[in-house]
């Protein structure tokens, strides 16, 4: 009686034995299973509420691709998740400077352009800035633009001063000025005031600029990014450093604001689209391109962020009011002006962010 | 009289400070103006907006189901591995209760890499791994709630079950389960709620295109919260609160209490 009870338990005992390689070998299964099938999928990383989420629904109507869409903060943040390597992007949106240093790395496929026609939709204009990190324009489509420039309240602030830099070191606006909380944008003015490009990696020159910098400090309401335009909204600063975008939604919500690019110049920016080195569906990829070249596309966008789009036929369909609006939309003249931001190498990098350091710990 | 009227200023700051960031959320999402400096009078629109917009209702959806399942997972796995560590002799006790501490200590960002290194080895990343991943992590918490139960628990008892001819599993249902059924569901609670929180490790884990609502935010921060969010939080916020009121004053509190919840 005994004996019987016992030997099924030690049959038991061995196979318990054996389960944890059983798990193992289970779990490999379950997970090499789920995933690795080659769908009719686009895989897209773009910022973050950078499209009209309705234009993805279409596209996956009209042409039965799945979209699978990731969202990101910041260039730096995407450069880190593309190289993280654990998504193989099909298209990404990103800006000029990390463009580049992606092409310079290798990490982007050229563009086949007999399958983007509606390309054509696109200014050209926007195409020969694109040469400053695109030379050839062979790998990417810009998609927006802009520029840095001043927005400032009218009741607070004097305008004819506004088309200078120099208004940010003026005492009388003490404790009212808004500058960028980052250090490309916060240089670049001191820069232009220097007459200095925004790219350049001359000691004399960024130190010259970090001492402005420095002494500009005790007149600075804050360091602002994305909270910048809410404080001007609300009255509470005479004048910020901004993105035009935001300042063209600023505008929307207190109309005693008003933005200036400073006849200094300024920089431009242009976010693109780019096919990455890890794209597994390039075909999808410039097939969506081609379907955000639409008009009727381009114009959801449009009206979904509300920057500058180099979309000739979206421009022409706006009422002349919003076509003139040289916040949103800024002249050629501004642009030319202006200058698109360079990748620095690593050695210039760590010492802007020093500088940068210095100043922010200033007294 | 002075020393009552400091109390009673100290417990309302306090109570300020905690709750004083979520009355202005919950202001603000009636605030008919899409800027958060601005009052535009009041509105319901947000609240409308926010079911008819798929974006954050898949968000939602996804979430919801993440935390439930994982939390039902951990329980289950959670509980069996209580009850397998309890049976233990005391230094491999020991030594399981030191291994499943050190996910719980280990930084989240470090769990969320590591996870991630692991699942694009095997497959590509989506739903799966990151539910994968939230089981994982809530296995821990589920095992510090039921064993210190076991350890309350008299095992005489159920040794007497099994004397008097009761099978191990209906001696396990009728003194063991009993004893550890409020450390179980709190560790089920316990495990649902660092899923619903949790950021890091869904961020390394997930796959494109899926998005809990903690990632979806993360990314709506670049251009300012949309006014949805804080329509949503609200809900969020008042599911929570019936949630903990039911639990104390429902019609099973009194049972509840006597095997008192642990938060």
């Amino acid at each position: 009686m005994k004996h019987a009870s016992h030997s099924p338990c030690l049959q038991m005992k061995r196979v318990l034995r054996k389960l944890p390689l059983l798990a193992v070998f289970a779990l490999w299964v379950l997970l090499a299973g789920c995933g690795k099938d080659s769908e009719n999928t686009l895989t897209v990383l773009n910022y973050g509420k950078y499209l009209e989420p309705e234009a993805i629904e279409m596209f996956e109507e009209e042409t039965g691709i799945k979209v699978e869409y990731e969202e990101y903060i910041t260039p730096e943040n995407m450069y880190t998740k593309y190289r993280a390597g654990a998504i193989d992007y099909d298209l990404i949106c990103t800006s000029d400077y990390m463009i580049e240093k992606l092409i310079q790395e290798g990490e982007v496929q050229e563009l086949n352009f007999d399958n983007i026609p509606l390309k054509e939709n696109l200014d050209s204009t926007y195409f020969d800035f694109s040469k400053s990190f695109d030379p050839e324009n062979k790998y990417t489509i810009p998609y927006f633009f802009g520029t840095v420039g001043i927005l400032y309240n009218k009741d607070m602030v004097d305008e004819s001063e506004v088309n200078s830099w120099n208004i940010l070191w003026d005492e009388k606006y003490s404790g009212q000025i808004i500058m960028a909380d980052s250090v490309r944008d916060s240089f670049m003015v001191p820069l232009k005031l220097l007459g200095e490009s925004l790219n350049t990696t001359n000691e004399q020159a960024l130190k010259q600029a970090q001492d402005m910098l420095i002494r500009q400090k005790p007149l600075v309401y804050s360091y602002l990014v994305d909270e910048a335009q809410d404080e001007m909204i609300g009255n509470n600063a005479a004048m910020a450093v901004v993105y035009s975008g935001e300042a063209g939604y600023a505008l929307e919500f207190n109309d005693k604001l008003a933005f200036s690019v400073p006849e200094e110049g300024s920089n431009m920016w242009i976010d693109s689209w780019f096919i990455p080195k890890s794209a597994k569906q390039k075909e999808n990829a410039e097939k969506f391109l081609n379907f955000l070249c639409r008009e009727d596309i381009s114009m959801m966008n449009f009206d979904y962020v509300y920057y500058a789009t180099p979309n000739v036929r979206t421009r022409e369909a706006l009422d002349e009011e919003l076509q003139e609006n040289t916040t949103i939309f800024p002249p050629k003249e501004t642009l030319d002006n202006c200058e698109v931001l360079k990748p620095l190498d690593d050695e210039s990098t760590m010492k802007l962010n020093l500088l940068w350091k210095e100043v922010k710990a200033a007294d | 009289m002075v020393k009552k009227s400091a109390e009673r200023i100290y417990l309302t700051i306090i109570f300020l400070f905690l709750y004083l960031p979520i009355a202005v959320l919950i202001i603000l999402s009636f605030n008919d103006s899409k800027t958060k400096v601005q009052w535009g009078g009041f509105t319901l629109k947000w609240y409308k907006n926010l079911f008819s917009d798929s974006t954050i209702m898949a968000a939602f959806g996804t979430t919801i189901f993440i935390s439930l399942a994982s939390a039902l997972f951990a329980t289950l796995l959670g509980t069996l591995a209580a009850l397998g560590i309890d049976a233990m002799k005391k230094r491999n006790q020991t030594i399981m209760i030191g291994a499943t501490n050190i996910p719980l200590l280990n930084a989240d960002i470090v769990t969320g890499i590591s996870m991630m290194l692991l699942f694009v080895r095997f497959t590509r990343l989506g739903m799966n791994t990151v539910l994968i991943a939230h089981i994982t992590f809530n296995i821990p918490y589920v095992i510090l709630n039921v064993l210190p139960r076991l350890k309350q628990s008299s095992r005489t008892t159920y040794e007497a079950a099994l004397d008097l001819g009761a099978t191990p599993f209906y001696a396990f249902v009728k003194i063991i389960w009993p004893q550890i059924r409020p450390g179980v569901l709190s560790g089920f609670l316990m495990a649902m709620t660092m899923s619903l929180d949790d950021f890091s490790v869904t961020y390394f884990t997930k796959g494109a295109g899926i998005n809990t609502l903690s990632t979806m935010i993360y990314t709506e921060m670049r251009k300012g919260i949309r006014p949805e969010m804080y329509a949503l939080s609200t809900i969020l916020f008042l599911l929570a609160l019936v949630l903990l009121l039911f639990m104390n004053f429902g019609p099973s509190a009194r049972k509840m209490n006597k095997g008192e919840l642990s938060p």
